[in-house]
């Protein structure tokens, strides 16, 4: 049996960084060598974090902000994935898709937030849509490049045995760009985490985004912080829960 | 009289439009091959062979020329191909990767269960029905290939190299399960190689292509008796005797596709 230290030891380093940095920041707060308005310590911020907690506001706050980017998510990732696969499979349809995506691609997301405030106004499906343009750009964009890295010869043993278009979308198309796809997934969901609280500044009046603003607005800084804690929260477990999920569908992948 | 032909060439050429001008793969090649028969066709590398086959298996258009193969019960696919490299789904285990044609045709789950346990069994995977293709050796890719294509039970089977990128000793292992499953049904093969030896241990008529443009160069019948041993094969006069006459014909054939690559 070997110590634990040595068992441990990758996952122990890990953690012993951000251990670090908080008692370092603790410290550097408790002597006033930094500012407890700019940088309150991570004491009082747990504090905050527990009065919100009980509350329930920082809970409601949560939920609105994930169901947004549950919804979001949805509509603009499932179209992404069908179209993407279509483009993948027929060149015509790829041709003349394609440039539509190229050119609206490069637009910061962002910066269509007042024209989509203009379009969907000031409710949910603003925040919604934003969230969705950032998960459909990477989500088709991979899929397409998933489908086309296909080695040519597995389509021609679904011919030669007799697959048909949806068979040869369900048994090769789907499956052999799925590393692609769940890659476009990760990089929509740090979209969508973005966009999310970029909207919720904007005309929102809950969310992680809101929580964050609004404490700006009252100089509440230490909710501030937990609005931004959480939010990074939130990154570190979709993260963790794709990586799962990707082991889960993906098992033909060499580890 | 000969029974009809089970298929049938007549005339088939072959022309790729490549950036380099144009290709000529295959050449007015003809050819009749019966009912049951382990066609074998030998020629030097690039002469044509693998166009031949996903021409007659439908992957391919021709240039000119005609062929057909001989439908004889509809319930069947009529062909089914073990292509040349890997070409199992790396995404499938190798039981669904061996139940793949049977599933897309949608063959009871019962039956897809005995024919596909039969087939690992003949070809020794059994024990490895859950594993993914990254698990497995090239040999044993190889055998679910095989598999995949047997359990379809087609009436025409296409095989394009099948066995060229294995080592001496598990080709020779896979010769003997081959042509220990071909026994059951005997079905209309085509086979592709560029070994003379193997040709002549597995085949009952061999084509010999020319350099290219695929031409037909010779057609060779082997009488050797079956069920046929591999090893004891190796010591038969007759087996010398046909491999020697082979490499003649090739003999030149290869020089001459080696001049074209120089
Ligand atoms: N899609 C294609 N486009 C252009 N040329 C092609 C194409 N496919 C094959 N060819 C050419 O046709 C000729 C025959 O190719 P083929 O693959 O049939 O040879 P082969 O006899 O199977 O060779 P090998 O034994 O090396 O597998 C070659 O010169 C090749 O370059
Ligand atoms: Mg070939």
């Amino acid at each position: 049996m070997k110590p634990l230290l040595e068992r441990h030891g990758d996952r122990l380093i890990g953690v012993l960084s951000p251990i670090l940095l908080l008692i370092v920041w603790e410290l550097l707060v408790r002597f006033h060598w930094i500012s407890a308005q700019f940088f309150p310590a991570p004491s009082s911020i747990a504090v905050t974090f527990v009065k919100l907690a009980r509350t329930g506001d920082l809970w409601l706050n949560v939920g609105v902000s994930l169901r947004r980017l549950l919804l979001g998510f949805i509509i603009g990732g499932v179209p992404g994935l069908l179209l993407g696969i279509v483009m993948g499979l027929s060149r015509p349809i790829r041709l003349f898709i394609e440039p539509l995506i190229a050119s609206t691609y490069p637009i910061p997301k962002s910066a269509l937030l007042p024209l989509v405030l203009l379009i969907f106004g000031l409710g949910e499906s603003s925040k919604i849509a934003m969230v969705a343009m950032g998960v459909f750009y990477p989500v088709i964009m991979n899929t397409v490049t998933g489908v086309l890295q296909i080695s040519k010869i597995y389509f021609d043993v679904g011919t030669n045995f007799g697959a048909g278009r949806w068979k040869t979308f369900r048994t090769i198309a789907l499956p052999g760009a799925a590393p692609f796809i769940i890659t476009g997934v990760k990089l929509g969901i740090g979209m969508g985490l973005i966009l999310i609280s970029i909207a919720e500044m904007v005309g929102a009046d809950s969310g992680l985004g809101y929580m964050i603003w609004n404490a700006w607005q009252l100089m509440d800084v230490e909710t501030m912080y937990v609005g931004l804690f959480m939010i990074a929260f939130l990154g570190f477990v979709f993260t963790l829960l794709l990586d799962e999920i990707e082991r889960w569908l993906l098992p033909w992948r060499a580890a | 009289m000969d029974a009809p032909p089970k298929i049938s060439l007549d005339g088939l050429s072959k022309t790729f439009a490549s950036r380099s001008g144009l290709v000529t793969a295959l050449d007015n090649v003809s050819l009749n091959i019966a009912p049951g028969t382990f066609c074998v066709v030998v020629g030097p590398s690039g002469c044509g062979k693998t166009t031949l086959l996903r021409i007659v298996a439908g992957l391919e258009e021709r240039t000119s020329g005609n062929f057909s193969i001989r439908r004889d019960d509809r319930s069947r696919p009529l062909n089914a191909m073990v292509f040349q490299g890997d070409s199992i789904f790396p995404w499938m285990n190798v039981w669904d990767n061996a139940a793949y044609g049977l599933k897309l045709r949608g063959v009871s789950a019962p039956q897809i269960r005995e024919i596909v346990s039969h087939y690992l069994d003949r070809t020794g995977l059994r024990r490895f029905a859950e594993y993914y293709p990254h698990q497995l050796s090239g040999g044993m890719r190889q055998r679910v290939s095989i598999a995949r294509a047997f359990a379809n039970d087609p009436e025409v089977l296409f095989m394009d190299e099948p066995f060229s990128a294995l080592d001496e000793q598990n080709k020779l292992l896979l010769q003997e399960e081959l042509l220990r499953i071909w026994e059951e049904h005997k079905k209309t093969v085509i086979f592709i190689t560029h070994s003379v030896d193997e040709a002549v241990t597995l085949g009952d008529k061999i084509v010999i292509m020319t350099a290219s443009p695929g031409r037909i160069k010779a057609v060779v019948d082997v009488n050797l008796p079956r069920p046929r041993n591999i090893l004891e094969l190796r010591r038969d006069r007759e087996f010398g005797e046909l491999v020697f006459q082979i490499w003649g014909y090739l003999r030149t054939e290869v020089d001459a596709a080696r001049a074209q690559v120089n």
